[in-house]
């Protein structure tokens, strides 16, 4: 870091101004999730008062959307969704980047392009035909169409992530363990994996939180209450026709997003080693 | 690495099995056995869709129906409809309004996050809430937001007595779009502003030093040794960024449905609609389909303009 000129003046101007206003825009709407979700509706739909206070909280939203929906499934279904898929595609990524960035043989730079353009292909081309076959299949309705259909958009990215992770550790361990008379499943599995555990950290994270966001398959697939995600069940349930229950839909809003943040909050340096990992790599 | 020669002493393992052992041991036979059972998971639910869907665009597909093979007669129908080429249109004004911003507005941000301060790192914790927060559950936020009635923006505009009763914010054309902008850009500035800090912070201060000492003022630092140095982080990371709000669909979605009046369709949402609203697989298809020249189009422009040369 450059020796700064100046005093806490331009320390303002130059931090803490632009930081400021930024750090308002960024976090307003989740202020705005919780003052809501503790008016009463006495107070959420009056134009008079001044609408960034409560002046009598009440946990009433909450209360009903524990009660009289099915929030709480649709939070077991999404976090059972997200937990399997992220599964999935770490032992499926682990499986292609370990040849790919451990091994040569023909054809590994094919795979390699096809992983990467796998992870490009935009989820909208998808849908139409995928719709049709969880039809033909009979998996509508089910959780497994969108454990099949998450690990697609799950697995190229953690392939390619692991594959940097790979890359990235060195040879000697695995050659001893070859020379010591090893197979190659042994040394992969007893010697080489793990050493790859932040690689994991880094992958399984970044695929969770893909997978608590995906709405796209979760909203065509899955139509019945009791196997909906928070996402969806969010939209089709506290939204009837023109009516909005806000104070309800803030609560879901609130709560569907605690999850994320909690394991989130434990593991942000791994988290921004995965986001950064494929662009800051020189 | 053909050390394949193992001592019986360390792996028991019937002479029979052995000539099948040898070949596991391969490199290459190993490698394929790996990636296969992967491959086949993404040619099934990644590769056969995509074919599917090039193949139910070229027919009249009605849902839980037989479809009938009309050749081209679905893109012709788009292009002869005035709701596609505005849904073109949404989708460019959309796009490019959107990845600007997020560029700029990343960079100035990425800039300001690379200096020493108090608190960096829970700062930079929350900068990236809204980017892992589910975009449905934030987006619903942001509608409540932009409510005309009971929102805080209203409710300020009223009471400085800018406008009463205050815009209608998703349901005007212009403030739609203007309102799916912002959301987009809250959502995606903490992905850029991240990166490019650490891009930033690759480049060794050693540079800036010696720019500095050449009498090189904070604009040409920021110009001759920032910019260049930052180019390949700047150009992979909107790359992305194009690519997912081109096929955006989550916002569009939840904020407007695509009105009022079509004004805000992008090509997934209004695919969609044809779809899953209208039961026109094939038309649906078609129309998503239409997405990719364009696209791959930005992509090859971006990548003349933006590529960084080769050393």
């Amino acid at each position: 870091m450059m020796v700064e000129r100046g005093g806490w003046r331009v320390k303002t101007i130059r931090l803490w101004l632009p930081l400021g206003v930024y750090m308002i825009f960024t976090l307003f709407p989740f202020y705005w999730m919780a003052v809501t979700s503790l008016k009463p509706n006495g107070e959420l739909y009056n134009r008079k008062i001044m609408p960034l206070l409560v002046y009598h909280p009440t946990f009433k939203h909450y209360v009903d959307l524990l009660t009289e929906t099915n929030f709480l499934v649709w939070t077991w279904n999404t976090f059972l969704v997200s937990v399997t898929s992220t599964a999935i595609s770490l032992v499926f990524g682990v499986m292609l980047a370990y040849p790919l960035a451990r091994m040569r043989f023909a054809g590994s730079a094919l795979i390699a392009f096809g992983v990467a353009a796998t992870y490009l292909v935009p989820q909208p081309l998808l849908f139409i035909p995928l719709a049709d076959i969880i039809t033909r299949l009979g998996l509508n309705d089910t959780l497994t169409s969108v454990i099949l259909t998450y690990p697609t958009l799950l697995i190229p990215f953690c392939a390619w992530l692991l594959m940097g992770y790979f890359r990235s550790v060195p040879h000697e361990l695995e050659d001893a363990a070859r020379i010591d008379g090893a197979t190659r499943l042994q040394t992969m599995f007893k010697v080489f994996l793990p050493l790859c555990t932040p690689g994991f950290i880094s992958a399984g994270i970044f695929a969770f939180t893909l997978a608590q966001n995906e709405f796209l398959y979760a909203l065509i697939f899955l139509t019945q209450t009791d196997v909906r995600t928070v996402p969806v069940g969010a939209i089709a349930e506290l939204v009837k026709g023109d009516v909005f229950y806000w104070g309800q839909l803030m609560a879901a809003a609130l709560l569907g997003s605690v999850p994320v943040a909690i394991i989130y909050s434990f593991f942000v340096e791994h988290y921004v080693a995965g986001l950064t990992a494929g662009a800051v790599k020189q | 690495m053909s050390t394949t020669a193992l001592p019986a002493v360390y792996v028991p393992v019937p002479r029979r099995a052995s000539g099948f052992r040898r070949w596991t041991e391969r490199e290459d036979v190993f490698s394929w056995l790996m990636i296969i059972p992967p491959v086949l998971f993404l040619l099934l639910l990644v590769g056969y869709p995509l074919v599917y869907g090039v193949w139910l665009s070229l027919e009249d597909r009605p849902v839980a129906r037989a479809g009938t093979f009309v050749g081209l007669a679905n893109f012709i129908a788009d292009a002869r409809d005035p709701v596609f080429w505005q849904v073109v249109q949404n989708t460019f004004v959309y796009t490019s309004a959107a990845t600007i911003l997020k560029m700029v507005g990343g960079l100035g941000l990425a800039l300001v996050m690379n200096q020493d301060f108090k608190f960096k790192n829970t700062v930079r914790a929350l900068m990236l809430l809204p980017f892992i927060v589910p975009t449905v559950l934030s987006t619903i936020a942001w509608m409540w937001i932009l409510d005309p009635a009971f929102a805080p923006v209203n409710w300020f505009l009223r009471n400085l007595h800018i406008a009463d009763p205050g815009p209608s914010w998703l349901g005007n054309r212009h403030l739609a779009m203007m309102s799916l902008i912002i959301v987009n850009v809250w959502r995606g500035l903490p992905f850029y502003g991240i990166t490019l800090l650490a891009g930033l912070q690759t480049i060794s201060p050693e540079l800036y030093e010696a720019a500095t000492i050449d009498g090189a003022s904070t604009w040409d630092r920021f110009v001759y040794v920032t910019l260049p140095l930052l180019k390949p982080v700047i150009y992979i990371v909107t790359m992305f960024s194009v690519i997912f709000t081109f096929a955006d669909f989550q916002l569009v979605y939840v904020l407007t449905r695509g009105g009022p009046a079509n004004a805000t369709h992008l090509f997934a949402t209004y695919a969609f609609d044809l779809a899953m609203g209208g039961g026109q697989l094939g038309l649906g298809a078609s129309v998503a389909l239409a997405m990719l020249p364009p696209l791959a189009l930005i992509i090859i422009a971006m990548s003349l303009y933006m590529k960084p040369n080769k050393p």
